[in-house]
C-alpha cells in the first residue's frame, strides 16, 4: 500500500483524477485548474448518435481529452497501456503498485459496487486511482467519492474489461516523466482560448452554444414530433447527462467559472473575474434549466406550452455563453 | 449558485453512500466546496430511467410466463444490456443471442454456451436455465 497518496475529492472524474495523481508527484493543482487548462467545458447535441434510441447531449469534452490537454500543456509525459488479456492487466497493475505507483484506470460504473445502485448503468469511462492493496481487496481513490473505499479483484478486473462503447481494455496511465519547470499562465490562456474557441467558433450548428440553441429549437418540437412518453423519456436524458456521474451541464458551468476565478487571481486579470462572474450565472439559468424540466418528468405531462418555456430558457443560456466565450476569447487573443 | 443553494433534498437515490461535491460561491462571491446530498430533478431523472428498465424486467418476465421468451431474456433486461453487448461479453454474435431468447433454441443450447452467458450475469448456469423460478416472479 501507497501510503503517502492523499484523496481528495472533485465534481468530475476525470479532472479529479489528475489533480490527485499528480498532488502525490508533487505537483498541486486543484481541480477546477485541470479542468480549465485541460479545455474540459464543452456543448455538443448529436442527434445521429443514439444512446438506447435517445439522442446524445454532452456537456463537456469527450472522455480522455482533459487529461491529454492537460499533460501536453503542462508537459508531463504520461504512459498509458491497454491490454487484450484481464489477467495480464491485473498482474502489471500489481507490479505497478509493488513500485510504488498510484495507478489511473478506466473502467465501468456498472462494476463499481461501492457506487450507489441507481448510478450503475453501463457507463463506461469513469476514471478512478488505484493506489494500494490490502487483503486482497485494491484501495480505491474515485474522485466523486468523498473518501477512498476499496473494491475485489473480480469486481475491478470486470470493470476495466467492460464491453460496448468506448470500451476501457484495461487502460490504465500514470506519469513517468514531469517537467522542472513549466508554465501555468502560459497553459492557462491556452485552456481558455480553446475552450472559448470550441465554444463559439466551430462552424456546426450542432456544437459549442450554438448546439444549445439548436437543442432549444429541436425541443420545442417533442411533444409533436414524438409523444408524449417519449418526449418526456428524451427531456429526462437531457438533464440526466447534465447531472450523471461526475456532475454535468451546471455543474462544469461552475467548474470553468471558479477556474476563471482563480485564473483572475493567478493571472491579475480582472476581466477574467467579471466573466467567472457571468459564467456562474449561466450555470444558474441552466441548474433552472433542470429544475423545470425535472418538473415536467415529474408530472409526465409533455404540454407545448412547458417544451416552448424549456426552448426558451435553454435558448437563453445559449445566448449568454455565446457571448461569454466571444469575450472570453477576444481576452485571450490579446495577450 | 450560492453555498447556500447547494441543493440537500432528503429523498434521493443516493442510499447516503454518496454526497457530491459542488462548486457554489460564497458571500464574497469566491468558489468554494460543497457537498450535497441529492437534487430533485437529478433523482427525477434517474429514476425515469430505472422505471424504463423495470418495465422492461416485467415484460421480459411476462413473455417467459407466456412461454415466449427464454431465461435469457430476462437476465439482460435485469442487467441494462442489450443482445450485442451481451454477445460481445459472450465473445458470439447479436443475432444469435437474440435467437437464444427464444425457448426453442435456449433449450438446445450446449453446456459451453450457457457457460458464458452465466459468467457475463455472474450466475451458475442452473440459475440461468431455472424458468419455473423467474415465473414464481410476482408481477
Amino acid at each position: 500500500m501507497i501510503n503517502n497518496f492523499t484523496h481528495k475529492q472533485s465534481a468530475h472524474c476525470e479532472s479529479g483524477v489528475v489533480s490527485n495523481l499528480l498532488r502525490f508527484h508533487g505537483m498541486d493543482f486543484d481541480e477546477p485548474m485541470v479542468f480549465g487548462i485541460g479545455s474540459g467545458l464543452f456543448f455538443s447535441y448529436l442527434p445521429f448518435i443514439r444512446i438506447n434510441g435517445i439522442p446524445a447531449v454532452g456537456y463537456r469534452i469527450w472522455p480522455g481529452q482533459i487529461f491529454k490537454r492537460f499533460s501536453k500543456r503542462i508537459g508531463i509525459k504520461i504512459e498509458t497501456r491497454k491490454f487484450s488479456k484481464p489477467s495480464t492487466a491485473m498482474d502489471e497493475l500489481d507490479r505497478k503498485l509493488d513500485q510504488g505507483q498510484p495507478t489511473g484506470m478506466l473502467t465501468s460504473v456498472f462494476y463499481l459496487n461501492y457506487l450507489p445502485a441507481a448510478y450503475r448503468f453501463h457507463f463506461n469511462a469513469h476514471n478512478i486511482i488505484v493506489f494500494g492493496k490490502q487483503n486482497g481487496h485494491y484501495l480505491v481513490s474515485d474522485p466523486v467519492m468523498e473518501y477512498t473505499t476499496e473494491i475485489s479483484y473480480e469486481d475491478l478486473m470486470r470493470a476495466r474489461f467492460a464491453k460496448g462503447m468506448p470500451e476501457p481494455s484495461g487502460r490504465m496511465y500514470y506519469p513517468v516523466k514531469l517537467p522542472g519547470e513549466y508554465a501555468v499562465e502560459k497553459a492557462i490562456w491556452k485552456g481558455i482560448s480553446q475552450t472559448s474557441d470550441h465554444m463559439t467558433r466551430i462552424p456546426m450548428p450542432l456544437v459549442g452554444a450554438k448546439g444549445m440553441k439548436y437543442l432549444a429549437s429541436r425541443l420545442r418540437q417533442w411533444p409533436q414530433r414524438l409523444g408524449n412518453r417519449k418526449a418526456i423519456l428524451w427531456l429526462g436524458n437531457v438533464i440526466r447527462m447534465q447531472e450523471e456521474i461526475g456532475t454535468g451541464g451546471a455543474g462544469f458551468r461552475f467548474i470553468h467559472a471558479a477556474f476563471l476565478e482563480q485564473a483572475g487571481i493567478k493571472l491579475n486579470n480582472d476581466r477574467l473575474l467579471t466573466l467567472s462572474k457571468d459564467l456562474t450565472k449561466s450555470g444558474d439559468e441552466l441548474r433552472d434549466f433542470a429544475y423545470y424540466a425535472g418538473r415536467v418528468c415529474k408530472n409526465r405531462k409533455s404540454d407545448t406550452k412547458s417544451f416552448t418555456e424549456l426552448g426558451d430558457l435553454l435558448e437563453a443560456c445559449s445566448n449568454r455563453e455565446q457571448r461569454i466565450f466571444t469575450e472570453l476569447y477576444e481576452v485571450s487573443k490579446s495577450q | 449558485m450560492n453555498k447556500e443553494q447547494v441543493p440537500q433534498d432528503q429523498e434521493n437515490l443516493n442510499e447516503g453512500k454518496l454526497a457530491k461535491l459542488y462548486y457554489a460561491t460564497d458571500e464574497q462571491g469566491h468558489y468554494v466546496k460543497v457537498n450535497s446530498i441529492g437534487w430533485e430533478p437529478e433523482t427525477v431523472a434517474m429514476q425515469q430511467a430505472w422505471d424504463v428498465v423495470h418495465g422492461e424486467v416485467q415484460e421480459a418476465l411476462r413473455k417467459i410466463r407466456a412461454g415466449s421468451a427464454s431465461p435469457l431474456l430476462y437476465y439482460i433486461k435485469k442487467n441494462i444490456m442489450t443482445p450485442s453487448l451481451v454477445a460481445s461479453y459472450a465473445g458470439t454474435f447479436g443475432f444469435l443471442v437474440k435467437l437464444h431468447c427464444r425457448p426453442f433454441f435456449f433449450r438446445r443450447l450446449r453446456r459451453k454456451t450457457l457457460e458464458k452467458y452465466a459468467y457475463t450475469f455472474r450466475i451458475t448456469v442452473d440459475e440461468l436455465i431455472d424458468a419455473e423460478r423467474l415465473k414464481q416472479y410476482d408481477q
